[in-house]
C-alpha cells in the first residue's frame, strides 16, 4: 500500500526531464494524420491523388510545359491473389504520371520521403502546393497502412537516363531511407511517375476522386488529364486551351501581411546593414523615402543595424509599419485562370444553356494580394441524356396528379483555391457564404431564405493568391475574411446580372411563343365545341381562320416565329417545354447571335472562331441586343461576313451539319470550334 | 311539367348562346369574352327586406385571347358543350362525370384539357350564375346527401313513396327535387325538423319522434346539400310548414342554420329558391346547458379557429339581431361548445323525451 501511494505522488522534475525529447515532424503527423487530410481511407486516397497531381501541374507549369497528367488507380490483390471489386477493395495502388521537367536524381528521395521539404514554402508565389508536406505525407500514409515504399521513376530529358527509386521515410529522423535505386529504361522522354500503395476506399459521387478530376479539368483547361478509375473505362479530359497560364512572379512580403514574430525573424536574417535598407529591399511597396519616414516615426535611426533591434523599439516599428499608409502589393504575382479559360472549362465539362465567367481585379487581404474569379453554367443543355430523361418522365398525356412533383434542385458550387478543387467542408467556406449572401432572386433565380439558389446551375468560384487562407492544414475551405467574401460577392453579382439578362431574354421569347401556341391549341378545342353546340352546322374552317388571325394580331404577328425559328424549338406544341437548345447558344437566339463573331476582333486573332464563348456575355450583350432581333437571319449573317469571313463559313457549315445530324450531342459539335482542334487542322 | 319543357329549351338556347358569342366576336375580329358574376363575399349583399343573401352585380370578364384566361375560357366552352349534350340526350349526370367527359388531350400536345375535377367544378357554377340557370336544370346532380322520414307521400320517377313506411333508414333525398322530378302527393305533417347530424336524426327516427309530434325529420349530414335545402323550402312554401333547425352549439352549427335561413355566400344566386327566411333555430343554444342542467365537462373548449369564426359571424349582417349577438357572445364568454350528442349524458333518449318536447312546448327558439 505504502509503495503504491508513493508512486502516485508523481514523477520528479528530474524524471520528467529525462523523458522529454524532441518530436520529429514525421512522428507528429503519423499520429495526427487527419490534419493533413488523411483521416479516412476514402479521403486519404483522394488527398494522395490530389497532392501528386498538384505537384505534377506545378512543376510542368514552372518549366513552361503544357501539363499532361495520367492518373491510374488500381485495386491491389490480397495475399491469396484475389482481387476484390473496386467498390469493396481496401487496398489500392495510385500512380500519377506527368510529362513535366522531371526531378534531378539527388533530390528524389528528399522530395518524396522528407516532410516539409520543398521549393514552395520559402517564397511568396502563387502555386498549388504550399508547404511541401503533401506528397511526402501521402507516401508516409501509404507506408503506414501497407508498409510499401513509394516508387518513383523520373527522367529530366531524353538524353539522360531514367532513375528508379524506392524510398521510405524514417519517421524518427524525418529523413528518407532509400530501399532501391537504379537506372532503368523508360518509354517517356521526360517526366515523373509516382506510385503509392495505400489503404483506401473508392467511392463515387460527392467528394470523390472522379469529382476531383472533373473539377480539376474545369479549372485547368490547359491540362490534358487521362484518368483510369479502378473499375471503369478510361476517361480523357482533352486540353481545350493551348496557352499556359502566365507564370506568377515571386514577391516580397507586404508589411500589412506579416506578424511581429515574422518581422523579428526577417530583421535577424536580413542581409541589409541598415534598417532603411532592410525595409526597402525586404518588403514590397516600401520606397527609400517611405523607409526613412517609417524609421523617423518609429524613432529609430535609419542606419541602425536591423539585427540589433529588439524588444520595445521593435514593437514600435511593427506598430508604425501597420499604421503607415502603404500602397497595396503588386499583383503580378498572381495568375488567374482567365475568363476565357474558365468558359472553356465549364463548357467542356458541364452541360448547360448559358455560361459566363468573371475575373475580378486583384484585391488585398492582410497584405496578401488575391484575385477572385467566378463562373456560372446554367441550364440542362440539350444532350441526348436530357432527351432520354424527358422521355422517361412524360410520355403521352398525363393522368390526374401525375407529373406535378417537380422537385427543385439546388445550385452546385465548385470551389477552387489556386486552381485546386476544394471538395470538403463546403459549409465552412467563405465561397459558400458569399453564394448564400448573394441575392439571386434579383436575377430571376429563386432562392429560399438562407439557402442556395435553385435551378440547374453550377457556380464556379476560384481564389488565386500567394497565400490562400485555409481554415485548416488539409486545405479544404477558404477562411472567411471580409475582403475575400466581398470580392466573391461582387464577382457572383456580375455573373448573376448576366444570367438575369439571359433568362429574361429567353423567357420573353418563350412566353411569346407560348402564347401563340396556347391560342392555336385552344382554338381548335373552342371551335369544335362551338360546332357541337351549334349542332354541327358551323363553318369550322372560317371560324378557325378568323380566330387564328386574331391570335396573330394579339401576340405580335409573325415575330415570334422569327425569333424562335419556329421550325424545331422543342417538342411540338407542348407550351411549357420549349427548350433553348444548342442552336440557341450558337446563334439562333438573339442573345448570342450578334456577339458570336463580332467579338473576336478585339481579341487575339488566331483564336477568332474559338473566342465566341468567352466574353460573349459581357457588355456586348447590350450592344448586340437590337440588331439581330429586327433583321432577318440572313441579313445578320451577311453582316458578320465582313469582319471574319472564315468564321462565317464555319458557322454556316456547322449549321448544315447540325441539320444533318440532329441527334449528335451538342458539346461535340462545339468542340469543333474550339481552338485546340482547329490548330491541329 | 309544361314549364319544364319550355325551360329546358331555354337553358339549351342559353348554352348555345356561348357559341354564338364566339362566332360573332370572331366575325368582328374581336376577342371573345364572357361576363361572369363574381362569387365571393365581396359580391354578396344581405337583403334586409327579404331577409336573404343576394348576389351583387360585380362581374368578371373572361376572354379568350388573354394568356391567363385562355385555358379557362376554352374549358368553359367545353363544359357548356357537355351540358348541352346532356340536354339533348335528356340525361342527368354527376360533376365527376362531367369532368371525365370533358377531359382529353389537346390535339398536337401533351396537355390535358382538365387536370383535375377541381378545375371543372367551379366552371359549372360559373355557368349557372352567368346563364342564370340552376344546376338541376343543367341536369347535373350532386351526391344524395340527405334522408327524410315523416307523414309525407312523394312521387319519384313514377314510384309512390310513403315516408312513413321506410323503417328507420328513411327516404334518401336525391339532389334534384324540382317539381317534375319529385312531386309531393300528400303531406299531413305539422312542421319540418331539420337536424344537422345524422346520428341525432337516427336517434329521433328510432324513437319515432315524427309520429308523436307529427313532423317530418330531415337531415343533411352536416352542411345540407342543395336537394335537402330545396325540399325543405318546397315543404315550407307549398305546404306552409314551419321549419325548425337543430344544430350543434358551435359556430359551424350557427352557420348551417344561417345557410338554411338566408342562403350561402358561394351559392348566393340560389338563395331565391333555397332560403327559408322564416326558419327557426331550436338548438343547441348557448343557454341550453344551463337550462337543461348539462354538466360543464361535456362541453368542448373553443379553439382559435372556432373563436375566429364566431367573431366573423358576429359581423355578418344577418346575425345582427340582439338575441343572436347575445347567443354568439354567450358561447364566446363561456369558452365552450356543445355537440347535440352531449345530451346523451343525461339519458340516451333525453333529446326525444325531454329536450325537444320542452323546447317545442315552450316555443323556445330563436328567429
Amino acid at each position: 500500500m505504502a509503495k503504491t501511494k508513493k508512486k502516485t505522488r508523481g514523477a520528479t522534475a528530474q524524471e520528467m526531464g529525462d523523458s522529454q525529447r524532441s518530436i520529429s515532424v514525421s512522428e507528429f503527423f503519423t499520429k495526427n494524420r487527419h490534419l493533413l487530410g488523411f483521416d479516412s481511407p476514402r479521403k486519404a486516397m483522394l488527398t494522395c491523388v490530389k497532392e501528386a497531381v498538384d505537384n505534377a501541374l506545378d512543376a510542368s507549369e514552372e518549366a513552361h510545359i503544357l501539363p499532361e497528367v495520367h492518373i491510374i488507380l488500381e485495386v491491389v490483390a490480397d495475399a491469396k491473389g484475389h482481387k476484390p471489386s473496386a467498390a469493396q477493395a481496401k487496398r489500392f495502388r495510385v500512380t500519377v504520371i506527368d510529362y513535366g521537367p522531371g526531378i534531378v536524381r539527388q533530390q528524389i528521395p528528399k522530395i518524396f520521403a522528407k516532410l516539409l521539404y520543398g521549393s514552395k514554402f520559402h517564397r511568396l508565389r502563387m502555386s498549388r502546393g504550399q508547404q511541401g508536406i503533401g506528397i511526402s505525407a501521402a507516401g508516409m500514409y501509404g507506408q503506414l497502412t501497407t508498409g510499401k515504399p513509394v516508387k518513383i521513376i523520373s527522367r529530366t530529358s531524353a538524353k539522360n537516363q531514367a532513375h528508379y527509386f524506392e524510398v521510405q521515410i524514417d519517421t524518427k529522423k524525418n529523413e528518407p531511407r532509400i530501399l532501391e535505386k537504379k537506372q532503368i529504361e523508360w518509354e517517356n522522354h521526360r517526366g515523373t511517375q509516382v506510385t503509392i500503395e495505400l489503404e483506401g476506399r473508392y467511392v463515387k459521387g460527392r467528394s470523390s476522386i472522379d469529382e476531383y478530376v472533373e473539377q480539376t479539368a474545369i479549372a485547368n483547361p490547359h491540362v490534358k488529364i487521362t484518368y483510369d478509375p479502378p473499375d471503369g473505362e478510361r476517361r480523357v479530359f482533352e486540353r481545350t486551351h493551348n496557352e499556359l497560364p502566365e507564370q506568377p512572379r515571386e514577391i516580397k512580403p507586404h508589411p500589412y501581411g506579416i506578424e511581429f514574430g515574422m518581422l523579428l525573424k526577417m530583421m535577424h536574417d536580413t542581409k541589409s546593414h541598415w534598417l532603411s535598407g532592410f525595409l526597402k529591399s525586404d518588403f514590397s511597396r516600401i520606397s527609400g523615402p517611405l523607409a526613412d519616414h517609417i524609421c523617423k516615426e518609429a524613432g529609430l535611426s535609419p542606419k541602425k543595424r536591423p539585427r540589433d533591434i529588439h524588444g520595445e523599439p521593435a514593437e514600435k516599428l511593427y506598430r508604425v509599419l501597420q499604421a503607415t499608409k502603404i500602397m497595396a502589393p503588386s499583383t503580378n504575382c498572381l495568375s488567374p485562370i482567365g475568363e476565357k479559360a474558365i468558359l472553356y472549362g465549364l463548357y467542356q465539362q458541364i452541360k448547360g444553356d448559358f455560361y459566363t465567367a468573371v475575373t475580378r481585379p486583384p484585391a488585398v487581404y492582410r497584405g496578401n494580394p488575391f484575385v477572385i474569379e467566378a463562373g456560372l453554367a446554367f441550364g440542362r443543355g440539350s444532350g441526348d441524356d436530357q432527351k432520354k430523361k424527358r422521355k422517361k418522365t412524360i410520355d403521352g398525356p398525363l393522368a390526374e396528379g401525375e407529373g406535378k412533383d417537380t422537385q427543385r434542385e439546388l445550385a452546385r458550387i465548385i470551389r477552387y483555391a489556386n486552381r485546386v478543387p476544394l471538395l470538403f467542408q463546403m459549409s465552412g467556406c467563405a465561397t459558400t457564404k458569399a453564394v448564400l449572401d448573394t441575392a439571386w432572386r434579383n436575377y430571376g433565380v429563386s432562392q429560399s431564405r438562407g439557402a442556395l439558389p435553385q435551378g440547374p446551375m453550377v457556380i464556379f468560384v476560384h481564389m488565386a493568391s500567394v497565400w490562400v487562407p485555409f481554415t485548416s492544414e488539409s486545405k479544404e475551405a477558404i477562411a472567411d475574411y471580409d475582403e475575400i467574401k466581398k470580392q466573391i460577392k461582387l464577382a457572383l453579382q456580375e455573373c448573376g446580372r448576366r444570367l438575369g439578362i439571359f433568362l429574361k431574354r429567353r423567357d420573353r421569347a418563350k412566353s411569346e411563343f407560348r402564347r401563340r401556341n396556347v391560342f392555336e391549341l385552344y382554338i381548335k378545342e373552342v371551335v369544335d365545341s362551338c360546332n357541337r353546340l351549334k349542332g354541327g352546322k358551323l363553318p369550322v374552317k372560317k371560324l378557325t381562320k378568323q380566330l387564328t388571325e386574331i391570335a396573330e394580331k394579339v401576340t405580335g404577328g409573325t415575330k415570334t416565329d422569327e425569333i424562335l425559328g419556329k421550325t424545331g424549338a422543342g417538342p411540338e406544341g407542348l407550351p411549357s417545354s420549349i427548350i433553348v437548345t444548342e442552336e440557341g447558344v450558337e446563334g439562333d437566339i438573339p442573345l448570342m447571335a450578334g456577339d458570336t463573331i463580332e467579338l473576336p476582333l478585339g481579341d487575339a486573332p488566331p483564336q477568332a472562331p474559338g473566342a465566341e464563348e468567352p466574353e460573349s456575355v459581357s457588355p456586348e450583350i447590350e450592344k448586340a441586343k437590337p440588331k439581330p432581333k429586327k433583321k432577318a437571319k440572313s441579313k445578320a449573317v451577311k453582316k458578320k461576313k465582313k469582319p471574319a469571313p472564315k468564321a462565317k463559313k464555319k458557322a454556316v457549315k456547322e449549321k448544315a451539319a447540325k441539320k444533318k445530324a440532329k441527334k449528335k450531342p451538342a458539346p461535340k459539335k462545339k468542340k469543333k470550334s474550339l481552338p485546340a482542334k482547329r490548330k491541329k487542322k | 311539367m309544361a314549364t319544364s319543357k319550355q325551360r329546358q329549351a331555354e337553358v339549351k338556347r342559353r348554352l348555345t348562346g356561348l357559341a354564338d358569342m364566339v362566332i360573332a366576336a370572331a366575325a368582328k375580329k374581336k376577342d371573345p369574352m364572357m361576363k361572369i358574376p363574381v362569387r365571393s363575399l365581396s359580391n354578396v349583399k344581405f337583403n334586409g327586406k327579404k331577409r336573404i343573401i343576394e348576389m351583387g352585380k360585380k362581374k368578371q370578364e373572361r376572354s379568350f385571347f388573354n394568356l391567363g384566361q385562355a385555358k379557362k375560357f376554352m374549358q368553359t366552352i367545353l363544359v357548356a358543350d357537355a351540358l348541352a349534350e346532356l340536354q339533348n340526350a335528356n340525361l342527368t349526370t354527376s360533376l365527376r362525370e362531367i369532368y371525365y367527359r370533358t377531359k382529353h388531350t389537346i390535339e398536337g400536345s401533351h396537355e390535358n384539357t382538365f387536370d383535375g375535377q377541381n378545375e371543372s367544378d367551379p366552371l359549372i357554377e360559373d355557368l349557372e350564375v352567368s346563364l342564370a340557370a340552376l344546376r338541376e336544370e343543367f341536369h347535373v346532380r350532386a351526391d344524395n346527401g340527405g334522408t327524410m322520414v315523416g307523414p309525407i307521400v312523394l312521387e319519384d320517377d313514377g314510384d309512390r313513396i310513403d315516408c312513413t313506411k321506410l323503417g328507420k333508414g328513411g327516404y334518401s333525398i336525391p339532389s334534384i327535387v324540382e317539381p317534375g322530378y319529385i312531386d309531393i302527393k300528400k303531406c299531413t305533417a305539422d312542421f319540418v325538423l331539420l337536424i344537422e347530424k345524422g346520428t341525432q336524426w337516427n336517434r329521433l327516427s328510432e324513437d319515432k319522434f315524427w309520429k308523436k309530434f307529427n313532423c317530418i325529420l330531415l337531415t343533411g349530414n352536416g352542411q345540407p346539400p342543395r336537394g335537402v335545402r330545396r325540399l325543405a323550402r318546397r315543404l315550407h312554401e307549398e305546404r306552409k310548414l314551419p321549419v325548425y333547425v337543430l344544430v350543434d352549439n358551435d359556430p359551424w352549427g350557427y352557420y348551417i342554420y344561417s345557410v338554411i335561413k338566408q342562403g350561402s355566400i358561394n351559392l348566393a344566386f340560389e338563395s331565391q329558391r333555397m332560403a327559408i327566411p322564416k326558419a327557426k333555430f331550436v338548438g343547441l343554444s348557448s343557454f341550453d346547458p344551463g337550462k337543461y342542467d348539462l354538466p360543464r365537462n361535456v362541453g368542448i373548449k373553443l379553439n382559435d379557429k372556432d373563436i375566429n369564426r364566431a367573431k366573423e359571424l358576429l359581423n355578418y349582417p344577418w346575425f345582427q339581431k340582439p338575441h343572436w349577438q347575445k347567443e354568439i357572445k354567450g358561447m364566446l364568454s363561456s369558452g365552450l361548445k356543445y355537440e347535440l350528442d352531449a345530451l346523451a349524458n343525461k339519458d340516451f333518449q333525453f333529446l326525444t323525451k325531454v329536450y325537444l318536447p320542452q323546447k317545442l312546448k315552450e316555443r323556445d327558439w330563436i328567429d
